[in-house]
């Protein structure tokens, strides 16, 4: 088996290594269990943080004897609670969407913000600002969704478009070049419908306007881009061992191919309608679970998710406490954390041209 | 034996004759690309005005329009295309690599880093920041450029060129997210004039940023000029650079200082402008070949001709506000480059 195959390349044979010695499933449900309570835990504590400190017995009374007269508990309710929901979903969807695409494309410099997808939905999302104003949200994730298709469509088609297809290398340069003409385009209608206040809201990154009627939309979208994504995990585990080896094993490559950009799509889009471009969260969660649980994609995208989502409640932590009483943009601490990581890849990457 | 030798000769003068007209053309595209600029924006001067207010006939209006507000501009915007077109040409012979922009190698940013310091310390209207602002930029130029370097400089491999410019766009993201975390201390003017820099509108449009930005040019052009030679031998590769006996670490850092110096001068004052210097190396090496003694001229001819001719769309197409011009040049040179990327021979 091991000789058939093409040019062994060592990164292949230690990947092998591992999916045989490293499969831990009990590291996994560790993870999930553990992570989940220490999700709870630390979501808690960032609603008793902020601006007016809020004591833990307070949020328990909002969450359970809600009174309407009680600022602390409007507070918690009305603006803590949907804001760190959020922050929790949109980690959790930007990790399995880059998990997903890591996984499929054996691309592990993969992530929504490197490959076009953020900056493609933000791009629509501009489009939706400047010439129609009066969509209702619901509308807007449609938008986002399509842009994050355009840009996906964009970058992969550049990079692949040359002999030899597409190299992880070359998509993430073609993924600067088409986020930096999506970014110039939006940028350009930004200022001249001059609307450039509400967008520079989401080329930053921030969690801060979620509410419940964005969270009330956008849940069935991530949930069921979740769902989906562990319904087709052992799928993309087959895929992740190279597309002819799946094929070989009985796999119809091109339904999961299909169906698994649609839900990367769709966890992209929804989250960057909501936070806007947040990058690099997709990029180190994944490689970090991989690290913990194995080659098993079983294992890994409900690790992802936890673990997105915890990084993302600590990012947006971080955001309100760095600066008070300003904010700081979320997707601007996702990028100081991610980068160094990124650099690391980059610097791994042997001559994979 | 002198068949042959004729035959080189005839050969040699039809590459003259042939670089000559297209030295030729292309200033003569400037000058045309000049003319159009002066005779276009939101207040119309017909041509007949413009030349005529151009020899000291004109109104008082005429002059204020024609000499304070679109002169300056236009010399700026083709002083920094021909700068960055320039800086763009000579990162690319040093790092072998087609694909290397001032802009992608993080000095734009860099520089905007160290802008909007400055910004947040003294202010967007000090008097000092004009003749400040391009040392600044320098600095933060400078440092990126050397943290680019080392980052991506592998003992064994050396300066691989994907490497290189992979490292650039993670720097470049990694200051653009320190950026955003500044950004948001600054307050509204603050902001404006940090948005405006870091979109690229040519925002300096007075005289002062023209004397500004003169020295560094006049300074720096001839000494690259002068070492086009040396780049020759560059972009042949580390080992033939070697055996024709050039310091090739040394000559490379020199050359790399100049070229980051250059862009450094000219993105302070027009603020973060990329791809000028990705493309226009690209159209000229393919109308005159890889020769720097006449690469680098072509090249700085057609960035002065892209910026300016951008500079003007830009304040044309919707009138009466404007698009930055740094937008403008990103929509024409990023197709382009994803074309490059596309077609790119290995």
């Amino acid at each position: 088996m091991r000789q058939t195959n093409k040019p062994a390349q060592p990164d292949q044979i230690k990947n092998r290594d591992q999916v045989r010695k490293k499969n831990h499933a009990w590291a996994a449900w560790l993870i999930i269990t553990l992570g989940s309570g220490l999700l709870i835990l630390l979501m808690a504590f960032s609603i008793t943080m902020g601006a007016a400190k809020i004591p833990l017995s307070s949020v328990w009374d909002a969450l359970f004897h809600f009174d309407a007269g009680n600022t602390h508990h409007l507070i918690v309710i009305d603006l803590r609670l949907p804001r760190v929901l959020a922050s929790a979903l949109v980690g959790g969807a930007f990790a399995v969407a880059g998990a997903i695409m890591q996984g499929t494309t054996r691309n592990p410099m993969a992530d929504s913000g490197l490959m076009g997808l953020n900056a493609g939905a933000g791009f629509a999302l501009s489009i939706c600002f400047a010439f129609l104003p009066d969509l209702s949200y619901m509308q807007i994730i449609l938008f986002s969704f399509a842009g994050a298709a355009l840009g996906a469509a964009l970058v992969n088609g550049v990079a692949s478009l040359r002999r030899g297809g597409a190299t992880p290398m070359r998509l993430v340069l073609a993924g600067a070049a088409v986020s930096a003409l999506l970014a110039a385009l939006s940028q350009g209608i930004a200022i001249y419908f001059d609307v450039a206040q509400d967008i520079m809201f989401w080329t930053t990154g921030s969690v801060a306007g979620s509410n419940w009627t964005q969270l009330k939309i956008m849940l069935p979208w991530i949930l069921g881009g979740l769902l989906g994504a562990i319904a087709l995990s052992r799928a993309i585990s087959l895929l992740s061992l190279g597309e002819e080896v799946a094929k070989g094993l009985g796999l119809n490559t091109t339904t999961v191919n299909a169906l698994s950009s649609l839900i990367v799509l769709i966890l992209a889009g929804a989250s960057v309608s909501v936070v806007g471009a947040v990058g690099f969260v997709g990029l180190i969660i994944p490689h970090l679970a991989r690290f913990l649980v194995g080659m098993d994609y079983r294992f890994i995208i409900p690790s992802s998710a936890v673990l997105g989502a915890l990084l993302m409640v600590l990012a947006d932590l971080g955001a309100r406490m760095l600066n008070p009483p300003f904010e700081t943009p979320v997707g601007a601490l996702t990028s100081l954390v991610g980068v160094p990581f990124f650099l690391y890849l980059a610097r791994r990457q042997r001559r994979a041209l | 034996m002198t068949d042959q030798y004729k035959k080189i000769e005839a050969y040699k003068r039809k590459i003259a004759l042939r670089n000559t007209t297209i030295i030729i053309s292309c200033a003569a595209l400037l000058i045309i690309s000049f003319i159009i600029s002066m005779n276009t924006g939101y207040s119309r001067l017909s041509p007949l005005d413009t030349l005529r207010t151009l020899f000291g006939g004109g109104t008082d209006k005429e002059n204020l329009i024609l000499f304070d507000f679109r002169l300056p501009r236009i010399v700026i915007s083709i002083l920094v295309g021909g700068g960055l077109a320039l800086s763009g040409c000579m990162i690319q012979g040093i790092s072998q690599n087609a694909l290397a922009d001032p802009g992608l190698l993080g000095i734009n940013a860099g520089a905007g880093l160290m802008v909007i310091l400055y910004v947040l310390f003294f202010g967007a209207q000090s008097f000092l920041s004009i003749f400040t602002l391009p040392f600044l930029a320098l600095f933060g130029a400078g440092v990126t450029a050397v943290l680019i370097y080392i980052l991506a400089f592998k003992k064994e491999e050396g300066l691989a060129p994907m490497r290189l410019i992979l490292t650039g766009v993670a720097v470049q993201a990694g200051i653009s997210a320190l950026t955003t975390v500044l950004v948001v201390k600054l307050d509204d003017s603050q902001f404006d004039f940090v948005a405006a820099w870091q979109a690229g509108s040519i925002w300096g449009s007075n005289w002062k940023f023209v004397l500004t930005l003169l020295p560094w040019l006049i300074l720096l052009i001839p000494y690259i000029l002068f070492k086009s030679r040396v780049l020759d031998v560059l972009s042949l590769g580390d080992e033939v650079a070697y055996s024709l006996g050039a310091s090739v670490e040394r000559e490379r850092r020199r050359l790399l200082a100049g070229a980051v110096a250059l862009a450094a001068s000219c993105v302070a004052v027009s603020g973060s402008i990329s791809f000028v210097g990705l493309i226009a190396p690209h159209l000229a090496r393919r109308l005159v070949g890889p020769r720097h003694r006449i690469l680098l001229p072509i090249c700085t001819l057609i960035g002065a001709v892209l910026v300016s001719a951008a500079d003007t769309i830009a304040r044309v197409i919707v009138q009466p506000s404007e698009i930055p011009t740094g937008i403008m040049v990103a929509i024409i040179g990023a197709p382009y480059f994803l074309y490059l990327l596309a077609r790119n021979k290995q």
